[in-house]
């Protein structure tokens, strides 16, 4: 393992004091129990949007607090999701009076430790709703399964719900936004090499140097299927017929996609992918009117990629379009 | 004989080490089929389980119980956190404020523990979750309990009970949890949840069996 770190236990500790010191206009790093919230937290009369999960997805969770986005983020150890009074302690400390949205990516660790921080939290008496996100395609036995992952679609999300928060929409309407928001999204994903967790020490899964992972999460759980690495093209069409199949997106459906590297991917291939996936989706009659490109939902340091599309009404694109003022996105 | 506060403490106690001893093992397991980092997590909560136990000497078993289902949910994290504390919390609420538990008061507190999963996790048995050594361990708690077993007794029937359901996982298809993600190619790992089970209770039964 070779990483630019002094103590693998100590990772996210160290990572979120550099946050603390890189960003003091903006963020506000809590410790034991780690969150961290935006500087001028708590807004009033502002629904708070929190969310969280394990580290090692950054700039997810904790690149996006901000205005315009998260009100606190709640980072665990790495690829562990935070722990309940983690979450209660950061919800306490961003709730203006006006309820938290929690957003949850759709893993069994994050929505045990969410749901039951929001019992405690209920107790307190702030008004609290969930949203889980389950964009992944990749998983299709969803029937009898814990489910879907969350993924890429907790992004766009995260930044939709923040805009609606920030005009002032109160819980109920925040979380009707959420829910459509999840019900339009899907992502899929794919790896090149596997990452390696600090406490672990070596790479979480063995992959060839021929081969590629179809369909991998973002803790680097194997996909679909592993298969011989193919050109460009190839892997565009292997994320996106999927997705398309899914929702449907339909000739003329009005989307935002989103080309997101795992962490290893460069930009050069990273463009690249998201040329072909805009060339692959205008001949299929899927007008792409909003675009989001480079490494905001990562899995350490993987080689690989994802692409999420999601479907935009008026009221969606606009809230994407409000302003935003995070560490890891900003306009 | 009945356990009391102090025998469960160092049941709590060997059970860290053992959580801290096969914490590699754990890590590899999961490696296998789910994200890498069980090893990690038990033994980061049961080593924050034993510093709470520096700082207070609970009186009854329920109280120690309790002590480590709230230091679990508390350091724990991902899905073993909710689940374990939940297990423990349970456990703890049907101890309740007895000073010593016997076979059967220790069978119903597990048998609470599972049920409490269970309904946390919503897991079934042969989904290949740590369920599938929990249900086996307290039934055969239970029946040990029932024939008047000791304390003692009834967690080594509890132990090797887990032991055989926590090997019972290793052909079976995820259908819970991360590593129901790899489908088929589940098949042919231990579940490292239903593999903490067994380390846990067996940690458990030594300490009984010594006393």
């Amino acid at each position: 393992m070779k990483k630019i770190i002094n103590a693998p236990a100590d990772v996210v500790t160290d990572a979120l004091r550099g946050m603390a010191a890189a960003h003091p206009d903006r963020l506000r790093v809590h410790l034991q129990p780690d969150f961290v919230t935006r500087v001028d937290a708590p807004v009033s009369d502002k629904v708070a949007v929190v969310s969280g999960g394990g580290s090692g997805h950054e700039p997810l969770h904790v690149g996006f607090v901000g205005s315009g986005m998260l009100d606190a983020a709640v980072p665990g150890a790495v690829f562990t999701s935070p722990t309940p009074d983690a979450v209660q302690a950061a919800v306490r400390e961003v709730d203006g009076g006006a309820g938290t949205l929690l957003v949850v990516k759709n893993y069994t660790g994050d929505v045990l430790n969410f749901e039951t921080a929001a019992e405690l939290t209920e107790a307190e008496n702030i008004g609290v709703r969930t949203v889980v996100v389950q964009d992944d395609v990749a998983v299709q036995d969803s029937t009898n399964t814990a489910g879907r992952r969350g993924v890429g679609g907790t992004v766009l999300l995260e930044k939709i719900v923040g805009a609606a928060a920030a005009r002032g929409h109160d819980l109920a309407s925040c979380h009707e936004i959420a829910e459509r928001v999840s019900a339009g999204v899907r992502s899929m994903g794919m790896a090149l090499t596997a990452p390696t967790v600090p406490h672990v020490g070596e790479p979480s899964f063995e992959l060839a140097d021929y081969e590629m992972e179809i369909g991998v999460g973002i803790h680097a759980e194997p996909g679909r299927e592993r298969v011989e690495l193919e050109s460009a093209d190839r892997i565009v069409r292997r994320l996106l017929e999927p997705i398309l199949e899914d929702l449907p997106f339909r000739e003329g459906d009005e989307v935002l996609l989103f080309t997101n590297s795992m962490g290893g991917t460069p930009p050069t291939e990273l463009y690249l992918a998201h040329g072909v996936a805009e060339r692959f989706l205008a001949e299929r009659g899927v007008r792409v009117t909003r675009r989001l490109v480079g490494p905001y939902i990562t899995s350490l340091e993987m080689q690989g990629m994802s692409f999420t599309l999601l479907k935009l009404d008026d009221e969606l694109r606009q809230l994407w379009d409000a302003p935003v003022n995070t560490p890891a996105l900003t306009w | 004989m009945s356990c009391t506060a102090r025998e469960v403490t160092a049941a709590v106690r060997r059970g860290a080490e053992v959580m801290s001893a096969h914490r590699d093992e754990l890590v590899e397991l999961d490696r296998a089929i789910g994200d890498g980092d069980h090893g990690e997590n038990m033994d980061r909560g049961f080593r924050a389980v034993v510093a709470q136990l520096e700082l207070a000497e609970p009186a009854t078993p329920g109280a120690v119980l309790k002590l480590v289902a709230t230091t679990l949910i508390s350091s724990v994290g991902g899905a073993s956190g909710p689940l374990f504390g939940t297990a423990f919390l349970r456990a703890a609420s049907t101890a309740g404020d007895a000073e010593s538990l016997d076979g059967t008061a220790l069978a119903a507190s597990l048998r609470a523990g599972v049920d409490g999963v269970v309904a946390r996790g919503k897991a079934e048995p042969e989904d290949k979750t740590m369920i599938d050594a929990l249900l086996p361990a307290v039934r055969a708690a239970e029946e040990s309990a029932g024939r008047g077993g000791e304390p003692a007794g009834t967690l080594s029937a509890a132990a090797e009970a887990a032991e055989v359901g926590a090997r019972s996982t290793v052909p079976l298809v995820a259908r819970k949890g991360r590593a129901s993600y790899l489908g088929d190619r589940s098949a042919g790992h231990l579940d490292p949840g239903a593999r903490s089970v067994a380390l846990l209770l067996a940690a458990f039964a030594d300490v009984e069996g010594a006393e």
